[in-house]
């Protein structure tokens, strides 16, 4: 199976610090994969690098097939090649309303004069609805995101995900400052959405992590300690010395 | 979801260009050259040139209601664009006015000896008697008002594009804005730019070609001119800001960054908007300064742009008829105040005359309307038709900055 | 005992007069006439003969000189000093006479000095002495470098190093033998005074001649037409005003010629509607050569042939040339050490400049740091630092005193100032930067025109204690005023303050826990809100103290502020926020640059200014976040 993501041996230092140490990574087409870490394993510095916001100092990230660097592109251009991120904290645009928000994560060209030129149509209304429902939020249309409920938020946020049609989704902590019920429909979506798409959740709840049924990527110290089913890198004694402490 | 067409989902443009209209005829009926003359010549050029403010703030709230850059070297492109006007209006009306003496001489002029004559005119007073390569368009009316739109366009994408590229936002991309139009100013008063150092452009009232009209008629033809561009603008800048443009340039606003991970190129929807503002700020520049009928450098300096800053945030800003609003109330407020017609107050022991305190009650009701009323004039529009913001004094609330619930502080 | 009594009649025998001195006496009566009557050339042997008679012709002199000798009727001359005559020649006062004062003209008073120098060189009063080489130098002779020659040797240390200085620079002027000055202009290499330039500049001055062949002169070198420095235009005009080219006609000349022949509407068979054109123009004007109406003019063939027939050469007006090989090669060295001194001199003026800056900048830089707020009244406090200081001084007639008061008085009046603005308006716009920006302006405005209304529009001067006032002149190229280093010293010790309170105190740990992440110092239990406040005020006492710096050397205006306002914006944005080292290196590099800047196009300041800004538009495209910025993750957010 041909890899989408190819993360080959990246490092990254701040002010002398190394976050990310000769990370290497790779997901497939159709693959749904959680990473794992304690604080200050590089998750979050991982996922920077590979949406753009960060350069790595040295190594390579390479993008479907044919193979291309995705460090030569911006935050938009790593957008536009279907990279869609979801943060910690739901950002969506507040002042706007949630058929907004959606409509703005459409997949449509992105480029000032394609959207300035951009007339909704019959199927992007449709589309939107679609979203809205699927995320639960089709009673929210017309309201404002920043009225939403924090969890509303969350939701509101994967839907504009969805929007994107992305071909990798990375998802950071989905589960935090959720319900039992929420985690378990994110849960199921995140499931879902693998089937089609490559998936990254990073997350810190184990239960989560169990309930998602993945292969599984332990960080620590900004590169890979363990990988396998979460059966197997539980058992790992470099993991457990470094979720456990000695 | 059905659409309308989009003057029926703004119907402030229809109020907006209503009030526009009754305005124009009532100036124009109560004016000297078309009406009762009620209205002198000299009040016809205010409201004009309060016009061409008007659209001037207009685009300001693209740029920083909409976008969310506080630009403070807005009047460099209105300068531009009254400096590149003013520069046919000088040299045709100067022309003319050589051709006619060297037609007293036995020989008539070659065109060189009537180039020489024209620059010597314009330039003597500052010791030049050579045209600037600036000035090789100014014979033609066409290329120069091409320029026009063409010259602050370019000014607009090149600094954009520089200052866009490398992220500098928020306060720094104020300051840069603020240096740029410093840059400009000072470039200009040298003597040897080619545009008459201090002396800047002048005697801008009267159009070539048009001695034979009455200064009375000129400034109603001038008032329409200005109207009329605001109309124009004014429905140009809510199609813009309306529809999914609009929400991509709002959401860049509140949070560029999540912006960039939809994907959009933000640089460029920057890019976009900056320069539209900077030409129509421009075009507001070319009609002023004809009715104002001279121009110089210390129009350029960086206290213009912040004064076009602070109309539009009287007036309300992310509101386009608030930026009209607080142009119109505040220009105008400001030339009665300081033009010595307002009454003095005569405290005990102490008389308030306006022209020495008006700057003074204006930065302090600026700085209450900042505080009180964030959302200017126009708020109170907001308040009729009953969109009643939270008011939480810039706190931050809930999980998120800047979140619209009111209700979860309470909790 | 003894020594003092000779010393006592070495002295009587000096200041009475000898009852009479034959010598002179004897060149009066020979030369009463050129005396009375003399001329600049021909009074200059008198001169020297009357000098050479000892202490009472020098006497004479001078009072020639001063217009204070008369001429009796019997041919007498006396010396009238206030009300009282004496006799030139034998110094007995003359009580009611009545002489005819002469009145010799400026150039024959020259000539007198002159003289007078010369004798003054050899005096033994060694004020005297300086005094007179000091006047050779200013304005020296052929006869005074002969004098210097042939005086006795000074024994003064520093004189002789003086007049040793100043023999050179008459000798190269004036000595007629060529070895001799060549010797005196590499005597005194690598000097840079002014007066040695001065006296080389002559020595190198050039000519431009054009010649057929090369001529018998000291040649600098030959021109080669169409050189930058030598277009063709200049080879014709040098051969027009050689007379070897006819001149050539202007536009203007020949427009006049062609309508002072107008005939029937035509000039040369060419009608006068036609002539807006030059080709038509030429047309008629050799039509009228041909006719021989208007006298012919040098036409391109002409000029061409000319210039092919001369060779162009620069010669010096000094004919020899060892002397101007040396008096070069003593130039090039001068100017190489002029630029390594001028390069020092811009050095001390930028650092002046950058404590300015640096003053000027450091309140604005620590609350945008603390709070990112850019505060648009900063230079509003700039300015009232600057009229506490003027009212101060209204007050205080010591200036020492009224400065030493103003410096406190303005911190404290401006930190006041900030706190209140701090409390009233900045502390309810938190976290809305751009709309401080604008409160803020709005009470620059506000404060603009109040000082405007209390101190009126003119400016006001604040004036610098007299210690202060003089400036420390190292040699003719670097000097440095005392203000400015007593200002640079100024900054030097808030940079340490700052520094101490920042690392040693605790109210500087608690502004950089703010600075850092001011929820997690909140948490910790620091009021951010008091920290705000004390930073802001600090911040704005700084401007104050800055105010009253500036002040001393500019005029105090309700603009002042204005003036350094945007240099500071630059400053903070160019050195980084939120880091002392980072606001000194901004204002270094600003500072620096405008120095520079104006250093290569001196006339024009404001094109300094505009390329400035240019550069530094250009800069925030390769370090966005200054020269020192913040790090870690709090600067990415």
């Amino acid at each position: 199976m041909s890899a989408l993501l190819e993360v080959d041996s990246i490092s990254v230092s701040f002010d002398g610090f190394k976050a990310i140490n000769n990370l290497s990574f790779n997901i497939g087409e159709a693959e749904l994969r959680a990473v794992i870490g304690p604080n200050g394993a590089g998750k979050t510095t991982f996922m920077d690098i590979v949406t753009g916001k960060t350069r790595p100092d040295s190594g390579d990230v390479k993008w479907g097939t044919p193979p291309k660097s995705l460090l030569r592109m911006n935050e938009a251009q790593i957008a536009r090649e279907g990279v869609g991120r979801k943060f910690q904290r739901p950002t969506v645009f507040e002042d706007q309303t949630v058929a907004e928000n959606l409509t703005m994560a459409l997949k449509a060209g992105r480029n000032p004069f394609a959207v300035l030129g951009w007339r909704p149509s019959r199927a992007s209304a449709d589309r939107v609805a679609d979203l809205a429902s699927e995320v639960g939020l089709a009673a929210q249309v017309a309201r404002k995101a920043g009225e939403l409920s924090h969890g509303q938020k969350q939701w509101l946020e994967i839907g504009m995900l969805l929007a994107q049609e992305p071909r990798l989704l990375l998802v950071d902590e989905p589960a935090a400052g959720m319900t039992l019920a929420e985690r378990e429909q994110t849960t199921a979506l995140l499931v879902r959405l693998a089937r089609t798409r490559a998936v990254v959740v990073v997350e810190h709840d184990m239960d989560f992590v169990r309930r998602l049924n993945c292969k599984v990527t332990v960080l620590h110290q900004g590169s890979v300690l363990a990988e396998g089913s979460l059966d197997h890198v539980t058992r790992n004694p470099d993991v457990i010395e470094v979720y456990l402490g000695r | 979801m059905t659409r309308q067409p989009f003057i029926l989902r703004n119907p402030s443009i229809l109020v907006v260009l209503a009030l526009l209209a009754v305005f124009t005829v009532t100036v124009t009926a109560l004016s000297q050259a078309y009406g009762s003359g009620t209205v002198p010549t000299s009040t016809v050029k205010v409201l004009g040139k309060t016009l061409c403010l008007a659209l001037a703030a207009v685009a300001m709230d693209l740029v920083w209601g909409y976008l969310g850059i506080l630009s403070l070297g807005q009047m460099a492109f209105f300068a531009l664009g009254g400096y590149l006007i003013g520069q046919w209006l000088m040299y045709a009306r100067t022309e003319g006015i050589v051709a006619a003496s060297l037609a007293q001489n036995p020989i008539p002029p070659t065109p060189a000896e009537l180039q020489e004559g024209v620059a010597n005119q314009i330039f003597g007073v500052v010791g030049s008697s050579d045209l600037p390569l600036a000035w090789s368009f100014a014979h033609s009316l066409p290329l120069q008002l091409l320029l026009v739109l063409a010259v602050p366009g370019l000014l607009a994408l090149a600094f954009g594009w520089l200052a866009f590229r490398s992220r500098v936002n928020g306060v720094y991309l104020s300051i840069l804005t603020q240096a740029m139009t410093l840059a400009l100013a000072l470039w200009l008063f040298q003597n040897d730019s080619g545009f008459r150092g201090n002396n800047g452009l002048s005697g801008l009232q009267n159009i070539p070609g048009l001695e034979a009209v009455d200064q009375a008629t000129l400034s109603v033809w001038f008032f329409w001119a200005s109207a009329l561009a605001l109309a124009l603008a004014y429905v140009l800048a809510a199609w813009v800001v309306s529809g999914k443009f609009g929400s991509v340039v709002r959401a860049i606003r509140d949070d560029e960054t999540r912006v960039r991970f939809l994907g959009y190129p933000v640089e460029g929807f920057k890019l976009v908007v900056f320069t539209l503002a900077a030409m129509i700020t421009a075009i507001a520049g070319a009609l002023y300064y004809p009715q104002a009928g001279i121009i110089n450098p210390a129009e350029l300096m960086p206290i213009a742009s912040i004064y076009l800053a602070v109309w539009v945030a009287i007036g309300g800003r992310g509101r386009l008829y608030g930026a009209i609003i607080g142009a119109v109330v505040v220009s105008l407020l400001s030339s009665w105040f300081t033009g010595g017609r307002a009454p003095s107050i005569h405290l005990p022991g102490y008389t308030v005359n306006w022209v020495d305190w008006w700057q003074v009650a204006l930065g302090i009701s600026f700085v209450l309307v900042t505080l009180f009323a964030p959302k200017g004039i126009a708020g109170i529009f907001d308040r009729l038709s009953g969109i009643l913001p939270p008011q939480r004094h810039g706190r931050d609330l809930g999980p998120d900055q800047g979140a619209l619930q009111e209700q979860e502080a309470k909790a | 005992m003894i020594r003092p009594l000779i010393a006592l009649l070495v002295a009587l025998c000096l200041a009475a007069p000898v009852a009479a001195n034959p010598a002179l006496e004897a060149v009066i009566a020979d030369n009463l006439e050129g005396i009375e009557k003399p001329s600049r050339r021909t009074v200059e042997p008198l001169v020297s003969r009357i000098a050479a008679t000892g202490p009472e012709g020098l006497e004479l002199l001078s009072a020639w000189a001063n217009r204070a000798l008369g001429v009796t009727e019997d041919g007498r001359l006396l010396i009238v000093e206030g009300g009282t005559a004496t006799d030139a020649v034998t110094g007995q006062p003359v009580p009611g006479a009545d002489p005819k004062m002469l009145r010799p003209n400026s150039g024959v008073r020259g000539v007198i000095e002159s003289a007078l120098v010369a004798g003054e060189i050899a005096s033994p009063d060694p004020a005297r002495r300086a005094a007179a080489l000091a006047s050779i130098a200013r304005d020296g002779t052929a006869e005074h470098l002969e004098a210097l020659r042939t005086a006795a040797p000074e024994q003064e240390p520093a004189l002789a190093a003086q007049r040793m200085r100043v023999t050179n620079l008459l000798a190269i002027r004036f000595d007629p033998d060529p070895a001799a000055r060549v010797a005196a202009i590499e005597g005194m290499a690598g000097d840079v005074g002014l007066d040695f330039r001065a006296a080389l500049n002559p020595l190198l001055a050039t000519t431009r001649i054009a010649a057929p062949a090369e001529p018998q002169a000291n040649i600098a070198r030959e021109l080669t037409v169409g050189d930058d420095d030598f277009p063709r235009e200049a080879a014709i005009a040098l051969l027009t005003t050689q007379g070897t080219l006819q001149p050539r006609l202007t536009p203007a000349d020949q427009r006049n010629a062609l309508a002072a022949n107008i005939v029937d509407g035509a000039v040369g068979g060419i009608p006068v509607a036609d002539l807006s054109d030059q080709a038509a123009r030429d047309r008629a004007y050799e039509a009228l050569e041909a006719a021989g109406t208007v006298s012919p003019a040098a036409t391109e063939a002409e000029a061409d042939a000319a210039i092919k027939a001369h060779r162009f050469f620069e010669t010096y007006a000094e004919p020899n040339s060892d002397v101007t090989d040396a008096a070069r090669a003593a130039q090039t060295r001068a100017q190489v050490r002029l630029a390594a001194m001028t390069g020092i001199d811009l050095g001390l003026d930028a650092l002046s400049l950058a404590s300015i800056y640096f003053l000027a900048a450091i309140g604005l830089a620590i609350t945008f740091g603390v709070m990112r707020v850019i505060n648009m009244a900063h230079g509003e406090f700039i300015m009232m630092g600057a009229y506490t200081g003027y009212a101060v001084q209204t007050m205080i007639a010591n200036r020492t005193l009224s400065l030493a008061v103003a410096l406190p008085l303005a911190f404290a009046v401006t930190f006041g100032a900030g706190v209140l603005l701090y409390r009233l308006v900045i502390r309810h716009l938190a976290n809305r930067p751009l709309e401080t920006l604008l409160a803020t302006f709005g009470v620059s405005i506000a404060l603009q025109q109040l000082a405007k209304n209390i101190f009126g529009t003119q400016a006001r001067p604040l004036t610098a204690p007299a210690w202060l006032e003089g400036a420390i002149t190292v040699n003719d190229v670097i000097s440095i005023s005392s203000i400015r280093v007593a200002i640079f010293v100024l900054a030097l010790l808030f940079l340490g303050l700052f520094l101490f309170i920042m690392k040693r105190t605790r109210l500087g740990l608690e502004v950089r826990a703010v600075t850092q992440n001011p929820g997690m110092a909140a948490s910790m239990g620091i009021n951010p809100d008091r920290i705000a406040m004390m930073t802001f005020g600090l911040g704005s006492g700084i401007a104050g103290i800055a105010g009253v710096a500036i002040g001393l050397f500019a005029q105090v205006t309700s603009e002042l502020g204005q003036q350094y306002i945007v240099q500071s914006f630059m400053t903070v944005v160019v050195g980084g926020v939120g880091t002392i080292w980072g606001t000194l290196a901004g204002a270094g590099l600003i500072g620096g640059l405008s120095k520079v800047i104006e250093f290569m196009n001196p006339a024009n300041t404001l094109a300094a200014q505009t390329f400035m800004i240019l550069f530094i538009i250009i800069f925030i495209q390769f370090r966005p976040r200054g020269i020192i910025p913040q790090r870690g993750r709090a600067a990415e957010a």
